[in-house]
């Protein structure tokens, strides 16, 4: 068994942790997400819900409370989109010559670079709910302290294939590309489309058909519905939508995420094998 | 199969009607040869000669298009994984990261290749005396001087012990005296068993560090041997002379048939000879005294590596004109 993937993963912690910059940056994007777009948006948007009927049974909740979950899965995406840089980088000016020469396989690279990305998307993912917590959102309302740590966990799970999925993605196009401002471009088109065809910041039922297919089936959408269904709950009203979340509905959700995450892996592997770095 | 050597004993490497192509652009133009286990082996020719090329396609880098290539016993396209495990590279471009620490370099390097704990551990401490880094352990790559780096790279290309170590254009843009070093760390690891492939564009380099020596331009090998070899088969000698009439000289000496050319210095003269220089010079010596010329210095020298490659090739490697160098290398006491 070669553990050649841990190596990888060491060494993409070790720039994690040695570029403080980079370090702060990267957690602090997400809480300045949630305390000026969240904040803003709820004051205004929570006012607009006055008076909407609530059905039995379900609770309302809050916009910031509805965003936060959108918000963690919006950072995720982030990091995770860019989380096969250190790819190309490596490619064009460092060690990815030594590696591709070296005895280890290849899919190594890329399950290294999935796993280093996914701890980011943790660390990142329980700071942004134990900020949002702090200021307002209603996650884990009345939740009992095993419950919520199932909560969490379920939240873990889903940001990690959802996670493995993008980084996969990630590196695949990174070692297809030969600069990083190519790479730069082709994120940014990726990033605009997965995020607002989401259901991150507003329901999906008032989109047009053709976009609310399109989104209900986006892995960015998948992820949030199982984010909300740990955090909030299966029965909740927000932004006037009533969301009834089934037990299949997160297991197809889920299922959904592992699909798409195996196809990036397989859409990697193919890249890579196909790599010629000299 | 695979773990049989495919070749004999005592070759490590072997190359057959090796091509490539990049697009309609032959790099490697149907090269043969051995590598002797033990040797150091040049690829000596310019850059865009196709050295790179070659040792890319042996170090498993580049798909082979056409023709065989083996490495320490194991096919590149059957057995790439095993060629990977045999061999240690220095790449021609520097390949570290700039943000990981020397020590971290080689963690890194001896885990891709999955040392044991123990083992990676005590080889670190080893190489890291044998490049004299061993006081830069925690220092990050970025902030060592070219010389340093290129030590790390020789550093970590041995750290699994390979059979054979590929270094390509080892001491590019080094300065004399760490290229100097650099030369007798390669050597030391040499007399230790690995086997260097080594390629360079320095005729001294190839010149003062090879058993063997093939020269490669435009995609071919030109001729190959051992260094005494090629430049003998020029069979000529330069022999330099200081006279008390250098003029005078020159007309008498010209006549001799087994002058081939001669060159006016500024103190004295260069003379090309079509036979051995050691009988010719004792002619010219005495036909020189018969006509009362006394010699006032006199030097005598086989042709140089850069000689034998203007030679071969038609064109000089360097920018500068050989005969310059080559003049240098002459004047009295020079060599």
């Amino acid at each position: 068994m070669n553990y050649g993937f841990v190596n990888i993963y060491w060494r993409d912690m070790i720039r994690f942790v040695r570029f403080r910059t980079m370090l702060f940056s990267s957690l602090l994007q997400p809480a300045l997400w949630l305390a000026f777009f969240g904040i803003a948006m709820s004051s205004s948007f929570d006012s607009l819900m006055i008076g909407v009927p609530i059905p039995p049974g379900a609770h309302a909740v809050g916009y910031l409370t509805f965003m936060a979950a959108g918000i963690i899965a919006m950072t995720t995406l982030f990091t995770c989109l860019f989380g096969g840089m250190i790819i190309l980088f490596d490619k064009n000016w460092g060690l990815m010559r030594e590696i591709l020469a070296s005895p280890m396989p290849r899919d190594h690279v890329i399950i290294g670079i999935g796993l280093s990305g996914m701890t980011k998307s943790f660390i990142q993912a329980i700071i942004i709910m134990v900020f949002g917590i702090l200021i307002g959102a209603g996650f884990f309302v009345g939740f009992s302290a095993v419950q919520i740590a199932i909560a969490v966990l379920g939240i873990l799970v889903f940001v990690a294939v959802f996670a493995l999925g993008f980084l996969f993605l990630s590196a695949g196009i990174a070692i297809s590309m030969e600069t990083p401002e190519g790479m730069q471009g082709i994120m940014t088109l990726l990033t605009m489309p997965i995020f607002f065809a989401s259901n991150a910041l507003y329901p999906l039922n008032a989109f047009p058909e053709f976009l609310k297919v399109i989104s209900t089936y986006n892995p960015m959408t998948l992820l949030i519905n199982g984010i909300r269904y740990f955090a909030i709950g299966d029965d909740f009203v927000a932004m006037g939508t009533h969301y009834v979340y089934t037990t299949n509905d997160i297991l197809l959700s889920f299922g959904g995420l592992v699909v798409f995450a195996l196809i990036m892996y397989v859409f990697a592997c193919w890249r890579f094998n196909k790599a010629v770095v000299t | 199969m695979a773990a049989q050597p495919l070749t004999e004993k005592d070759a490590i490497i072997t190359v057959e009607n090796l091509e490539f192509l990049y697009g309609d652009f032959k790099a490697v133009d149907g090269i043969s040869f051995t590598v002797k286990k033990g040797e150091i082996f040049s690829f000596l020719g310019p850059n865009g000669a196709g050295k790179s090329t070659a040792i890319n396609v042996l170090i498993t880098l580049l798909a082979l298009q056409k023709g065989k290539a083996s490495v320490a016993g194991y096919d590149v396209t059957k057995d790439p994984q095993k060629v990977r495990e045999s061999i240690g590279i220095v790449f021609q471009e520097i390949t570290l990261d700039r943000d990981m620490t020397v020590w971290e370099s080689l963690e890194f390097h001896g885990k891709l290749y999955s040392m044991p704990h123990a083992d990676r551990r005590k080889r670190i401490e080893e190489l890291l005396t044998l490049v004299q880094l061993e006081n830069k352990r925690d220092v990050r790559t970025k902030h060592l001087s070219g010389g340093m780096k290129r030590r790390l790279e020789i550093a970590r290309g041995l750290m699994t012990r390979p059979k054979v170590l590929f270094l390509d254009e080892p001491t590019i843009g080094l300065d004399p005296q760490t290229r100097m070093r650099m030369w007798d760390y390669i050597k030391d690891v040499n007399k230790e068993g690995t086997t260097i492939f080594l390629t360079t564009h320095y005729m001294d380099e190839a010149d003062q560090l090879s058993d063997q020596i093939s020269i490669i331009d435009n995609g071919k090998i030109i001729i190959s041997g051992t260094s005494w070899e090629l430049k003998n088969t020029l069979g000529q000698d330069i022999i330099y002379l200081e006279t008390s009439d250098n003029d005078a000289a020159i007309q008498l000496i010209r006549n001799l048939s087994s002058v081939k050319d001669i060159t006016s210095k500024t103190r004295g003269f260069l003379i090309s000879v079509n036979e051995d220089g050691t009988k010719v010079l004792p002619m010219i010596m005495e036909c020189l005294h018969n006509a009362e010329i006394s010699i006032d210095t006199v030097n005598l020298k086989k042709p140089s590596m850069d000689d034998v490659f203007v030679y071969y090739t038609g064109k000089e490697i360097r920018d500068e004109p050989i005969g310059k160098s080559a003049f240098i290398s002459l004047r009295p006491g020079g060599h």
